[in-house]
């Protein structure tokens, strides 16, 4: 059908900074006011070009939904989840030591994020350390917006008819049993949701769980970002989809190992939906 | 009267629950030299997992040839297990089809009928076992793992059940009396010709025989499970209501290392401050795992349950791709480092004695340990709830906390996060700068 990803109008959202509103926790103490969520960016969210794109995405989008809500900024530091998965408990409790001062100094109740490592750690392994909040992923938050009308998607997108396969990232899915959000956001779209052999709770790591993403894998006879986005093409989608930067970028790379990237673009759910948005 | 039989049944019983109390004691010691764990909570949510996952058999039919294969063979384990008690009574008493006397015909001949199918089932079912195991070779049951004792101990247990269910249905065929009532002999009676020819006392011997052999057979069997992966036709019941019940990407944050960062975090805590009088003298507590003893005693239990089956490893991600991490050789590991540290007891008046050996290094190597992704699929595969991956965390926290043998890339991720809170490079105050780029 002669689909080519050059014709994806994707934004950067590059040189949009005037429009995008990012207030953060500091400036709303400041002004005497609590925001309703603080949207925890993560270091990949923060530092990673690539994913920086999906910040901004998810910004756009709470911007559009007029959430009121504020990110750490400066004093946001890592959950400590790497840490905790090499093996480094003394460092991962002191990241999380740190940050639920931080957190309970500002009063935080709800936090949303795009990274299922910090929505796993932040809900699950922070609350027995003094840290109690109501933890969501992304996907989970823009479903809410949707359903509850705070924000609102065209009949037909970009995507309308597209092949779109979901790969579940395993912080998200088997850790805390999270499949439906991200494939009821694809529905929205309209897209044709087609789904790979391993999905849901049998879903294939991307392979930079457990602090792979920072070391070479060891000895072996493939990547395993390379296996898992052998299962993506099976499908022959358009978009391979996801909800983690941990995982677009393990897709991103075993798509281009497939030198496919001319054919198939990675996308963040995030993405997908303010690029939605007329 | 001949009490002959009597008494050599009372003794072969006797025996046959006697070494198998003695074997189950040492395993109870061996499960109890592992860390306590408190599994108090979430009382209901445990019972419904015991009864979902090990009495449901709910993850066993996620693969639904193997799984309905071995529900066959479960429920025919359980149901003919009846037929047992009979013959308990029948060989101390010396009577014959006791029920028989008790029960009216019709429902006497409905009980063993239903045995008998079940009997044929589980041994077909068995074969299709042994089919798969050994002609179709299907990839996980021929793992590197999987040579020598585990891949004959298998064969073993298929063997024995096909045995055990053929002496079941001979003693039923060449029963004279019982093929005469003509009730319950569903499968039997098909048997019973192949005998026809032979003179009656000779039917008889062999119908002795096989009831013998079949009761004996059971005994050994029932000894055998220790020895055995097959010992988690038992512990499949508490380790699935002992398994994880939190969301399986929550690990355990250690309580010694929470002592430790909230005194260093409190600024009124005097580093230098001698101990309390009278205070006893805290022996530092050991980070992480090294040997079976710094293992959860639920980690351990887990280590018994496993009836290396493979599923954890057929969807691990690191083995999938060739590494040498595999799931289920972290388990078996753990089982015979735990077994060898009992022999170790054993053999010195129950204390353990420095054998210079540990699981780290001379079962599990650190390369296995580096390769896993912490994704949780062989905690999902898992049909008994086992939990592998905590057990390669345990390992790795004594690597990284006891002796800083990270792979140096993850040395760097960490002094990353301790200078300026992110894995990468970048200085912490660039933190919210994608907002204006």
């Amino acid at each position: 059908m002669g689909f080519s990803v050059a014709n994806l109008k994707i934004k950067a959202y590059n040189n949009m900074s005037e429009q995008l509103k990012v207030p953060t926790m500091a400036q709303c103490m400041a002004e005497g006011r609590q925001p309703d969520i603080l949207f925890w960016v993560g270091a990949a969210g923060s530092y990673d070009d690539r994913a920086k794109k999906i910040t901004k995405a998810f910004v756009k989008i709470l911007n559009k939904a007029n959430v009121d809500f504020a990110v750490l900024g400066t004093e946001e530091s890592s959950t400590g989840d790497v840490a905790k998965r090499a093996g480094n408990e003394f460092l991962f409790q002191m990241q999380a030591v740190t940050n639920i001062e931080v957190l309970n100094a500002y009063e935080v109740k709800r936090i949303v994020t795009a990274c299922p490592h910090s929505f796993n750690t932040l809900k699950n392994e922070y609350p027995e350390l003094g840290g109690q909040y109501q933890v969501q992923h992304h996907t989970e938050f823009i479903n809410e917006l949707i359903k509850s009308g705070k924000l609102s998607i065209g009949s037909s997108s970009q995507f309308t008819g597209k092949r779109i396969t979901f790969h579940d990232p395993c912080y998200l899915g088997r850790a805390n049993d999270v499949y439906e959000a991200p494939r009821e956001l694809l529905k929205t779209l309209g897209v044709e949701l087609v789904e790979m052999k391993r999905n849901r709770n049998s879903a294939l790591c991307c392979g930079a769980g457990g602090a792979q993403m920072f070391k070479e894998p060891e000895k072996g006879d493939k990547d395993i970002n390379v296996l898992r986005t052998e299962d993506a093409l099976e499908t022959k989608p358009n978009i391979i989809a996801t909800g983690c930067p941990y995982c677009n970028t393990m897709m991103t790379d075993g798509v281009k190992a497939k030198e496919k990237e001319d054919s198939i673009k990675v996308l963040d759910i995030a993405e997908l939906i303010a690029n939605s948005q007329e | 009267m001949n009490y002959i039989p009597n008494i050599l049944f009372a003794i072969a019983l006797i025996a046959g629950f006697g070494y198998f109390a003695k074997n189950v004691k040492t395993l109870i010691r061996n499960i109890k030299l592992g860390q306590d764990v408190d599994v108090s909570d979430n009382k209901s949510q445990r019972w419904k997992n015991m009864t979902r996952i090990a009495l449901g058999q709910s993850k066993m039919v996620k693969r639904p040839i193997a799984g309905f294969l071995h529900v066959v063979v479960y429920v025919g384990f359980i149901i003919i297990n009846i037929e047992v008690l009979e013959i308990i009574i029948d060989g101390l008493f010396g009577t014959h089809r006791i029920f028989l006397s008790i029960l009216p015909e019709s429902i006497y001949g409905f009980l063993i009928g239903s045995f008998e199918v079940l009997a044929i089932l589980v041994f077909i079912s068995v074969t299709i076992f042994w089919i798969r195991r050994n002609i179709i070779k299907i990839q996980r049951f021929w793992k590197s793992e999987m040579t020598s004792w585990p891949k004959n101990d298998a064969n073993y247990i298929l063997y024995f059940e096909m045995v055990l269910m053929a002496l079941f249905l001979i003693m039923n065929a060449t029963d004279v009396h019982f093929q005469s009532l003509n009730s319950g002999n569903i499968i039997s009676q098909y048997i019973s010709p192949w005998f026809s020819g032979l003179p009656e006392t000779s039917i008889q011997v062999i119908e002795r025989t096989a009831w013998w052999f079949h009761i004996l057979g059971i005994l050994v069997f029932l000894n055998y499970l220790y020895f055995s992966k097959h010992l988690h036709i038992l512990l499949a019941f508490p380790n699935t209501y002992y398994g994880k019940v939190k969301p399986k990407g929550q690990l355990n944050n250690l309580e010694s290392v929470t002592k430790e960062v909230k005194m260093m975090m409190d600024p009124n805590v005097d580093p230098f401050a001698a101990p309390a009088e009278g205070a006893e003298t805290e022996i530092p507590a050991k980070f992480g795992a090294s040997d079976v003893q710094d293992l959860s005693w639920v980690q351990l239990l887990n280590a018994y349950t496993c009836t290396e089956c493979g599923r954890c490893t057929s969807e691990c991600p690191a083995n999938l791709t060739g590494k040498k991490l595999s799931p289920r050789k972290i388990m078996m590991d753990t089982r015979d480092r735990l077994e060898e540290v009992g022999k170790n007891m054993d053999a010195n008046n129950g204390e353990f004695k420095d054998d210079g050996k540990q699981l780290l290094g001379d079962y599990i190597t650190a390369e296995e340990l580096w390769a896993c992704t912490t994704c949780n699929a062989c905690v999902e595969a898992c049909p008994v709830s086992i939990d592998p991956l905590s057990i390669i965390i345990e390992m790795r926290r004594y690597l990284v906390m006891e002796q800083s043998a990270a792979p140096v890339e993850l040395n760097n991720m960490m002094t990353n996060i301790e200078n300026n809170g992110a894995p990468w490079p970048y200085n912490q105050m660039d933190r919210l700068n994608w907002k204006d780029e």
